[in-house]
């Protein structure tokens, strides 16, 4: 790292630094982790078969997000216009 | 006769009064107004606090219960928290037609009667459109036509199934009912307009972020949830709302997924919270009314302050488009923080209203086994922090540095934002005392350690989605074709196409027409006008003349 880049680093918020990002990620996916290994101790009624299977709510939680993010960018393509469309 | 003062009355009439008033008397009025209401409002004992005698009906304007109770509760802290908000709002029509506007969610909610019902529900078409108005602009004005059609279209069906309906049944009076006849479904479809209910969905979206700073804040609070309100009071349990909940749900979040404009994104969200109460009333049972009522009290609060922290960057920065923005938490710490505490409730994290109000719907469905509507629910959920809990904060308070550096808010702006973040949080640490003003009995422990850890799984793997598919979200200068197309371009786009086809055909028939009816005039100008045979004036000499010849040949006729 040059010293000029390093200056940079230093007056960007502790926040946004690449660095602060990077161990979110990690603490993040650490987190995560531990989070859906909980489902090992904790058992919470469940009302019908697919609710009860490992880390449901983590899988569930995930795929229907990304099928939705990928069914707005699908339907974006037909209805996306500027957002200058309706000005005169 | 039974007398007393209408709460709803205090707002409308105290509203009126506002524009009169300058300084620390205009400050304490608007202050004062909602929690005298609120007083009134608790101080009224369950059954009809006041009958008025029209036509042939006995009209109940004021009924109290625990339902309207609650719904008048929290309209009339909306009302305060609004009025806080929008204390520096110079322009001084605006906080005057959102009295009006939640004086008359207020006379919805107290209201024992339809008649009095539609009365309320007109006034809040009228008040709220001069909300939009009053932004000033050229655009709010046009999205303000556009919002009163739709509502006074709305409002001509609701009537039309009112009059059906007593014509029915000889009563005025406002129960539970079932889409059954012409009159309940079209009172059914009259409320569901004003819900946000497809297809006129986009009414919402379109007119909401058009107003200004504090004019949005009153508006997402009052319309829909007074919709909410009466669906729940008259349809709970129809089946066909879980349908329609369920798609406004999705609706909002496909839509708001693609939307560039953080207050547009805010507004879908609307819709799909509505979605969630309007599935709860129609799943029906104590459980999931209890919850969409719940979820109602407590949805008015985290969005009133998420669109109040919107505001506040809109008021500090003049800039609404998520594109333009980034980076604020930097020089607005208390609007990020309250900012995020409103999309963390919005997402029913726990320790958040959200959490302690939405599970109840989404529990009733479990109860029930109603597996595919518990399924979308849950996705749903995710979907809501993908959407409002962390899209809006990202791009507004994160994503990159924008360069931006305005300051927080003034002080009553922040004293607002900070009311309702503590309330937020509030309801979800205790939820006792929401619970225990609710509809009917609540049998519901929202803090079992399962469901705590189920929610924090589902709402942080939706996180994990958001930034691992973030580039697929990169905000563009777009909007998203709705419903209002229809009106606003395809409509246009056929009168303009049947003006080229049948005008030439119009104008010609017009002229031949005219041609003709001209010629017809001129025969009769000709015997009729002042130099026409029967017109022509003849003298008395004449006259006589004529006389002696048709007495002549009278004689002459008797003889023969």
């Amino acid at each position: 790292m040059s010293e000029q880049t390093a200056r940079d680093a230093k007056e960007l918020h502790w926040l946004v630094r690449p660095s602060t990002i990077r161990k979110l990620w990690w603490w993040g996916c650490g987190f995560l982790a531990v989070l859906t290994l909980a489902d090992l101790v904790v058992h919470g009624h469940s009302y019908f078969w697919i609710d009860g299977t490992f880390g449901f709510y983590s899988w569930y939680g995930l795929l229907t997000c990304a099928a939705m993010v990928l069914f707005a960018k699908g339907l974006g393509v037909f209805l996306k216009r500027d957002d200058t469309y309706y000005d005169d | 006769m039974t007398t007393s003062i209408p709460p709803a009355l205090i707002l409308v009439l105290g509203g009126l009064v506002l524009p009169f008033l300058g300084g620390r008397a205009r400050a304490a009025w608007i202050l004062v107004l909602p929690l005298v209401t609120l007083a009134l409002v608790w101080a009224l004992p369950d059954g009809p606090a006041l009958t008025v005698a029209y036509l042939d009906y006995e009209l109940t304007p004021v009924k109290a219960d625990n339902l309207s109770r609650l719904f008048a509760t929290i309209f009339s802290i909306m009302a305060f928290a609004g009025g806080l908000f929008a204390l520096n709002q110079r322009r001084v029509y605006e906080l005057a037609a959102a009295f009006v506007y939640a004086g008359s969610a207020v006379g919805v909610a107290m209201a024992g009667d339809l008649i009095t019902v539609f009365v309320f529900w007109e006034m809040m078409a009228v008040a709220s459109t001069l909300v939009v108005w009053s932004a000033g602009t050229r655009s709010s004005y046009r999205a303000s036509i556009r919002y009163v059609m739709v509502h006074l279209f709305g409002g001509v069906i609701l009537m039309v199934g009112i009059i059906a309906h007593v014509a029915d049944t000889g009563s005025v009076a406002f129960g539970p009912m079932r889409p059954e006849t012409f009159g309940t479904w079209l009172m059914l479809i009259g409320f569901l307009v004003n819900a946000g209910a497809p297809p006129l969905s986009a009414w919402l979206p379109d007119a909401y972020p058009e107003a200004s700073w504090s004019g949005t804040v009153f508006l997402s609070a009052f319309t829909t949830k007074a919709a909410v309100y009466v669906l729940l009071r008259g349809f709970p349990g129809a089946e066909i709302l879980i349908y329609v909940g369920l798609y406004m749900i999705f609706y909002g979040i496909i839509y708001a997924l693609l939307e560039n404009d953080m207050r547009r994104i805010l507004a879908y969200s609307i819709v799909n919270q509505v979605g969630f109460m309007v599935t709860g009333i129609g799943i029906g049972t104590e459980m999931a009314l209890n919850g969409a009522a719940a979820h109602a009290f407590a949805h008015i609060i985290y969005k009133a302050l998420l669109l109040m922290s919107a505001g506040s960057v809109m008021f500090m920065t003049g800039k609404r488009k998520c594109s333009d923005l980034g980076g604020l938490f930097q020089s607005m710490p208390l609007t990020t923080i309250c900012g995020g505490i409103g999309a963390l409730s919005i997402s029913a994290f726990p320790l958040t209203s959200g959490f302690i109000s939405k599970s109840m719907i989404n529990q009733a469905a479990a109860d029930e086994h109603m597996a595919l509507a518990w399924l979308l629910l849950t996705a749903a959920s995710a979907g809501v922090f993908l959407h409002a809990g962390i899209k809006f904060p990202w791009f507004v308070f994160f994503q990159k540095d924008s360069g931006l550096r305005p300051p927080d808010p003034p002080w009553n702006m922040r004293a607002a934002m900070i009311l309702f973040a503590v309330l937020c949080i509030g309801i979800g640490v205790l939820p006792g005392p929401l619970y225990a003003i609710l509809p009917y009995p609540v049998d519901y422990a929202p803090y079992t350690v399962a469901h705590v850890v189920h929610m924090l799984q589902l709402l942080l793997f939706a996180g994990l989605a958001f930034f691992l598919m973030l580039s697929l979200m990169k905000r563009t200068l777009t909007i998203t074709l709705d419903f209002d197309w229809f009106y606003r371009t395809f409509g246009v786009s056929v009168v303009r196409f049947l003006l080229r086809v049948f005008g030439p055909v119009d104008r010609k028939a017009r002229r031949t027409g005219l041609v003709a009816f001209g010629r017809v005039v001129h025969q009769i100008y000709r015997h009729h006008g002042p130099a026409g045979a029967l017109a022509r004036t003849a003298s008395a000499g004449n006259m006589v003349f004529w006389v002696i010849v048709m007495l002549a040949g009278y004689l002459v006729i008797y003889f023969i």
